[in-house]
């Protein structure tokens, strides 16, 4: 077990691409580290980079304060899980287990010791003498996690190990992943573009754009603080509506909403209002408030997901240089989701007020999309 | 506003029109027509042979050929057994297509990862530069072969005959194309495992490539057993011969004795055959790589 980090790790592609720009991010010990990001933000490549399958073009990755930058994957004590799994095709599961062992020239005894403990503690044992050809998908990622940890390496990197599992029992690999960890208290780097995933599993997020660090935090200061807007926008689900906005004298009005922002220095400004943060307004509510008008309605038991339009002007998420917040001209109408209470009995065509809740409104900079903080 | 009607939906539909689209039923395939000709065409040469191989010398010499002969002389085979070292043939062939088999299999192989994995300066050079040594006929390089293998002092030993053939260009593309085929992350996995490259490609890639290495040694035991060009040039010996080589001595100078000549040609390709009919099961098979979800 051990510490891993990135110094300024910097990795371009042979055929130009920046995959990561300048990453620096330290991962202590025992930490379930969760690298997120939209597809092809460079997240991969970077935990590829700490495996030894890349290597870094600038920069320093260290795993237990050694530097590894220049050492090939078998010096650098690692066990990685792949999304496909990559389980050798013509071994038993037990050889799968064993392969990494034997290649190390661990004694023979040893070797079925860990893996008949692994075996037990996963649940494999029925399984050992079964090819991969004969495994559910949900006993391969089983076996390829077992694979990768019966080596007792210093750290377990998993690339969106998840993803290739049907719904049902990726909940339940979520929870045993969950599990393991908390049992084995082993440094994990865990990839992934799914943010329910990131939210539930990881002790802090790091969120990846465009091969750039955007934030590191616990998912619940993430989600709670979130440094960007593209950071607001990705984590949380349905995402935060981002409506344009222009600040004066202590107050930002989108559309016909009015809301008072100390903090906001006067000009053009982009609001985020998360779906659960608004509710029907009751008659006498003082809160700041709007026109919703509902198009549809996704009933989801406990709660109801309504979408539809409010008078205003809506912000893209994807700030960046070349793209500010405001490009093109936007519709007068700003498309919003809102998450309510599933007993309220809502028909798409009705318009209702809706009330904004106190201190959830996140102001962003319109140039920059950095959060403005009160 | 019009309403929208179908293209001739005005006219009654004419049944007697529509072409029939019934199939004929022939007993057999349109292409047999041309199959069987050009089977029975690949056929004679072999039938006629095992037929020679049964004559008497009086009437395999005939022309136009007996292809029913009157009496079958399976003697034929003794006789061509006795009068030739057919022994040493068989052994020597044996071992020229066996070592040249497990030569190829082995240097073929390793130079094949190279290129399919291994990124080096001037790879793909080097690499299109041995394929273009396939378009290069073997007589242009007889006589450099020829000098090389006598200054190894191998002229007229079965150690002459194998040396040349040890590794051969053919493998190299065949092996490297079918491991460019295998998924990376089978590879990336064992070296993440600690495995070393050459672990790698003796526990990984060739027990997940049985197929094509199955076909390479077909290919070169076929292609060994039935050389007969540079056995010719470089063995003088009959101990040291090849079958073929061997079998030409059945040809004199003033007569050739054509059904010995064809009862020792069967001879040779039984153990062709035996090779085929053992390898073909590899030959069909193919591996499922279920261990990776595609």
């Amino acid at each position: 077990m051990a510490d891993v980090s990135f110094q300024d790790v910097t990795k371009q592609f042979a055929e130009g691409t920046l995959a990561v720009k300048g990453l620096s991010l330290a991962i202590p010990d025992g930490e379930f580290m969760i690298l997120v990001g939209p597809s092809g933000c460079g997240k991969t490549t970077a935990l590829r980079l700490v495996a030894g399958l890349e290597t870094a073009t600038s920069g320093t990755i260290t795993i237990a304060g050694r530097a590894v930058t220049h050492l090939s994957p078998r010096d650098r004590d690692i066990a990685m899980v792949f999304q496909n799994y990559a389980l050798y095709p013509h071994m038993s599961v037990q050889r799968n287990l064993a392969f990494g062992l034997r290649q190390r020239h661990v004694p023979r005894d040893e070797v079925e010791r860990r893996v008949a403990a692994m075996s037990a503690m996963l649940g494999l044992d029925e399984l050992l003498r079964r090819r991969p050809a004969q495994l559910s998908g949900g006993q391969r990622q089983r076996v390829a996690m077992g694979r990768a940890l019966v080596r007792e390496p210093k750290a377990f990197l998993l690339d969106e190990p998840l993803s290739n599992l049907d719904a049902k029992l990726r909940v339940q690999m979520r929870a045993e992943l969950k599990r393991i960890h908390q049992r084995l208290n082993i440094t994990t780097i865990y990839v992934t573009h799914d943010q329910v995933e990131a939210m539930t599993l990881g002790d802090r997020l790091a969120v990846i754009s465009g091969g750039e660090l955007q934030q590191v935090g616990t998912p619940q200061d993430v989600y709670e603080h979130p440094a960007n807007v593209f950071v607001a926008h990705f984590i949380g689900s349905p995402p935060m509506n981002l409506l344009r906005a222009t600040a004066s004298a202590g107050r930002a009005q989108a559309g016909d909403l009015s809301v008072e922002l100390a903090h906001v220095p006067d000009g053009p400004c982009v609001l985020g209002i998360r779906p659960e943060s608004l509710s029907l307004m009751a008659p006498d509510d003082p809160r700041p408030s709007l026109d919703f008008d509902i198009e549809v309605v996704e009933p989801l038991g406990g709660e109801l997901l309504a979408h539809g339009f409010v008078n205003g002007r809506l912000a893209s998420p994807d700030a960046s240089e070349e793209t500010p917040l405001f490009t093109g001209d936007s519709e007068s109408r700003a498309e919003v989701t809102v998450k309510l209470d599933g007993r309220l009995r809502l028909k798409a065509g009705e318009r209702v007020r809706l009330a904004v809740h106190a201190g959830e409104v996140y102001a962003f900079d319109a140039a920059s999309g950095a959060a403005l903080i009160g | 506003m019009a309403t929208p009607t179908l293209i001739g939906a005005d006219r009654p539909l004419d049944f007697e029109a529509l072409p029939d689209k019934r199939p004929r039923h022939w007993p057999f395939s349109p292409w047999h027509l041309f199959l069987i000709p050009l089977s029975a065409a690949m056929l004679l040469p072999l039938v006629w042979s095992v037929i020679t191989s049964l004559e008497t010398s009086a009437d395999a010499q005939r022309f136009p050929p007996v292809l029913l002969p009157s009496s079958l002389h399976f003697e034929n085979y003794v006789h061509a057994w006795n009068s030739l070292p057919f022994g040493h043939f068989f052994l020597n062939s044996f071992l020229y297509a066996a070592a040249t088999v497990a030569g190829n299999l082995l240097f073929c192989s390793l130079a094949a990862y190279a290129f399919a994995r291994l990124r080096f300066f001037g790879s793909n050079l080097v690499f299109v530069l041995l394929l273009v040594t396939l378009m290069v006929p073997f007589q242009v390089v007889i006589i450099p072969t020829f000098l090389i293998v006598r200054k190894l002092g191998l002229i007229d030993s079965v150690g002459g005959l194998i040396v040349p053939n040890l590794c051969g260009v053919f493998g190299i593309f065949l092996l490297r194309q079918f491991f460019l085929s295998l998924p990376v992350q089978l590879e990336e996995a064992a070296r993440i495992d600690g495995a070393s490259r050459l672990a790698i490609l003796f526990k990984i890639v060739l027990p997940l490539s049985a197929p094509v290495l199955a076909t390479l040694a077909i290919i070169q035991f076929m292609w060994s057993w039935n050389d007969f060009l540079w056995p010719l040039i470089i063995i003088t010996t009959p101990q040291h011969a090849p079958l073929q080589l061997g079998l030409s001595m059945f040809q004199g100078s003033h007569v050739t004795q054509w059904n010995l000549l064809m009862a020792g040609t069967v001879m040779s390709q039984i153990p062709m055959l035996a090779v085929f009919l053992f390898a073909q099961r590899w030959f069909i098979q193919s591996i499922a790589y279920t261990g990776i979800k595609q």
